[in-house]
């Protein structure tokens, strides 16, 4: 009723609503956008969500925690790992499970995997927001090999299921080192492409530098994290601030900048594909030897209290608090999802801007909307 | 005798077959003058007419159907894809069974539009299309209209398409159409300009605007050659703004497709919206045939100064040949753009004609007079 009696309002002002989504190329899914425009220029955005909620939280209360896992997949698809391996940490951080080295290690490198995937798929949907469709056949050319791994040692290419409380599903494949090493070997060969055909053009640069900046100040009131935020210079990468896994064995980079524009954002996952690859490239000669997994008890169940475990996705902090109340299902699970928080700030930054950099700003913040929705 | 004229028909026709290749009038007089002889020269005019409107129609289909093949052919070959490759060798068929689909596809009404604008745009379109490639020469006399302000009538006729892309946005009752229809009529309406002024600096190389007299005076070298830098400038800034001017990427922002969904088409659906898809490749086509009649010398062949040997190896190209070889050296220039280019924002674009294009083609223009008073072109 509100939103009805704000749409009136504003057509009294002259201003031109545009309903972009449910269903429109540019939302990445079904966002949909009540835009107000005057001329071109952006006044208002209204983003309405819940069009693709499941109820995962809800659902989460009744059924066991290993279960959690399979629908945390559904949530961003690709961070999958990554959400998986928030409930693990949770349920082993809970029961004071001794984690081998091994099942660390290959954590660790699904992890950035995992991001090194969400990345090209960043950088090729991007590049298509902006009108570069030969973007998205370069990005997702290259994210095939990285699917193709995936699915030799898990069995799924988006949605992988791969960890488990106490361990990992089942072992790595034997291939699998090999095509990591020659993955990254290619990759590093294609990443040049990618900035000949997109960062270094002339009109890319014109279209982002400058648009929709987003301070250092904003960044932390708004609450936005991962590469968006460290695009504005704040330092909130999980892996450097609150290492899980093997992250406090390996050496690299958080990704830092001051600008905070779209052009910056842009960088920063673009340089994190550089330092994923440092990542896995110290890793993935090292897995030590041992069990894939840790004999857990067929039922597992939390002792009484409240849990809470962060990880870094792709694109941001994955916070997951949990209740327990002794039994096999948590009482209340609650994710903290960082696409809706960055969804937040979508008006601020888009405010006064033209139509064209509001689709440019909407993709530079990556959205995954079953991750605003859950 | 009632005959005599099949006797003066079958002169026209001694000698090697292959010259009507070279010069197409010898066809055509005998043709024009049996008609005259036979019937009123209202009927020959009526007659006329019908046979190169049918002509043309099919030249029409065909350049369109060819051009939609070709861009999946070349954005798959940048793309690392195959493209259409299932019907017919290579696929060339696709766009054949692609034109079959969308005829038989339902023709949605939409609501509240206003069905008379709505229903006539796209004809409009296509008729402006066809207005302006009347004034195109082919080949050595193959033209079907070819009068002393050639040139100026394209340039007009062709502007106006923007009606039609207009009128579609406006009539569709849809918000992305009036959006992308507002933007084609401010984007064609500035890049009309930087065409005009560009097409003027050859204009006064050749001191004529008539086509033919345009592509005679280039026997001796084409105009790009010709006219120094200052031709070059022109014929750059004229890629650049009949690449606006019809719509194509990186400054198709009447369609931008991650903005708007498909601009001032998305209402229509069926033989309508192929209306459009059409007539956008033949705009690309007549763009392209433009800048090869007025700045690659149409279909003259290369020549270089007094080589005799290479000149006479390059008449012996028919002239239909260098003329479609010209154009479609244009026409995939252009579409590497579109696929190599992220699309330009409305403003810049209006910014890179207004403050860019315009005055470097007033100042070119100036220094192309300067050249043609003194004699300084070649």
């Amino acid at each position: 009723m509100e939103e009805k009696v704000e749409i009136i309002a504003t057509d009294e002002k002259q201003e031109f609503i545009v309903n972009m989504g449910p269903q429109h190329p540019s939302t990445h899914g079904v966002l949909r956008l009540v835009v107000s425009l005057q001329g071109e220029t952006v006044k208002n955005i209204q983003p309405h969500i819940g069009y693709i909620h499941r109820g995962i939280e809800k659902m989460c209360e009744s059924i066991t925690y290993p279960q959690i896992i399979h629908l945390t997949d559904r949530m961003d698809y690709l961070s999958a790992h990554q959400n998986n391996e928030s409930v693990c940490l949770l349920v082993e951080k809970a029961l004071e499970v001794d984690i081998p080295d091994r099942i660390k290690v290959i954590r660790t490198i699904m992890s950035e995997l995992s991001r090194l995937q969400s990345h090209q798929l960043f950088w090729a949907t991007f590049g298509m927001d902006l009108g570069g469709q030969t973007c998205y056949f370069y990005g997702l050319r290259d994210r095939e090999m990285i699917l193709d791994i995936f699915e030799e040692t898990t069995g799924g290419r988006m949605i992988v299921s791969y960890n488990c409380p106490g361990g990992l599903m089942y072992d790595i494949h034997p291939n699998f080192q090999k095509r990591v090493k020659d993955f990254i070997k290619y990759f590093r060969k294609k990443l040049p492409e990618y900035d000949t055909i997109l960062t270094g053009n002339v009109i890319f640069r014109e279209r982002t530098s400058g648009i929709g900046p987003l301070t250092l100040q904003d960044a932390i009131s708004y609450g936005i994290t991962g590469p968006s935020a460290r695009a504005s210079g704040l330092s909130c990468d999980v892996r450097k601030h609150e290492p899980y896994s093997a992250y406090d064995k390996v050496k690299f980079n958080e990704v830092l900048f001051s600008e905070g524009d779209t052009y910056h954002r842009y960088m920063a996952r673009n340089d994190e594909m550089r330092q994923s690859m440092n990542t896995i490239e110290q890793l993935i000669d090292n897995i030590p030897e041992g069990p894939y997994a840790v004999k857990m008890k067929p039922v597992i169940k939390l002792p009484e209290g409240e849990y809470f475990q962060r990880v870094e996705t792709a694109r941001g902090e994955l916070g997951l608090f949990v209740i327990s109340d002794g039994n096999k299902n948590p009482y209340r699970v609650k994710f903290r999802s960082p696409n809706f928080v960055n969804l937040g700030v979508l008006n601020h930054l888009a405010k006064g801007f033209k139509i064209a950099d509001l689709i440019a700003i909407a993709g530079s913040l990556d959205f995954v909307i079953p991750d605003m929705d859950r | 005798m009632r005959f005599d004229f099949i006797a003066s028909y079958v002169s026209a026709f001694t000698g090697p077959w292959w010259k009507f290749l070279y010069d197409f009038s010898l066809l055509t007089t005998p043709v024009h003058e049996w008609l005259n002889g036979s019937v009123s020269p209202f009927w020959t005019t009526v007659i006329e007419m019908v046979v190169v409107g049918v002509v043309f129609l099919l030249f029409y289909a065909v350049v369109g159907l060819f051009l939609v093949y070709a861009e999946r052919k070349v954005c798959a070959f940048i793309q690392n894809r195959l493209g259409p490759n299932r019907i017919g060798p290579y696929g060339i068929f696709q766009t054949i069974a692609d034109l079959v689909k969308l005829l038989f596809k339902e023709i949605i009404p939409i609501k509240n539009a206003d069905s008379l604008l709505f229903n006539i745009a796209p004809y409009i379109v296509i008729i402006v299309n066809f207005m302006a490639l009347a004034a195109i020469p082919y080949a050595n006399g193959l033209h079907a209209i070819d009068f002393n302000i050639g040139i100026f009538y394209i340039l007009a006729v062709s502007s106006m398409s923007v009606v039609g892309v207009l009128l579609a946005g406006w009539s569709s009752n849809s918000k992305y159409s009036l959006i992308g229809a507002m933007r084609s009529g401010a984007q064609i309406v500035s890049y009309e300009l930087s065409i005009g002024l560009a097409l003027i600096t050859i204009v006064i190389l050749s001191g004529t605007m008539q086509l033919s007299e345009i592509v005679e005076a280039q026997r001796t070298g084409w105009f790009i050659f010709k006219g120094h830098i200052p031709a070059i400038i022109a014929f750059i800034i004229y890629v650049i703004s009949s690449t606006a001017e019809i719509n194509r990427g990186p400054f198709d922002m009447a369609e931008a497709e991650s903005e708007l969904t498909a601009g001032y088409h998305t209402e229509y659906s069926g033989i309508k919206f192929a209306f459009f898809y059409l007539a956008e490749y033949i705009n690309m086509f007549i763009v392209a045939s433009i800048a090869a009649t007025m700045f690659l010398g149409g279909w003259m062949p290369f020549h270089i100064g007094n080589l005799e040997g290479f000149n006479m190896v390059m008449d012996f190209i028919p002239p239909f040949i260098w003329y479609i070889g010209k154009t479609f050296f244009i026409i995939w220039i252009i579409m590497l753009f579109k696929w190599t280019f992220p699309r330009l924002r409305i403003d810049q674009l209006l910014t890179l004609e207004w403050k860019y294009l315009l005055p470097i083609n007033l100042v070119n223009i100036l220094v192309m007079s300067f050249l043609v008073l003194k004699g300084w072109h070649f």
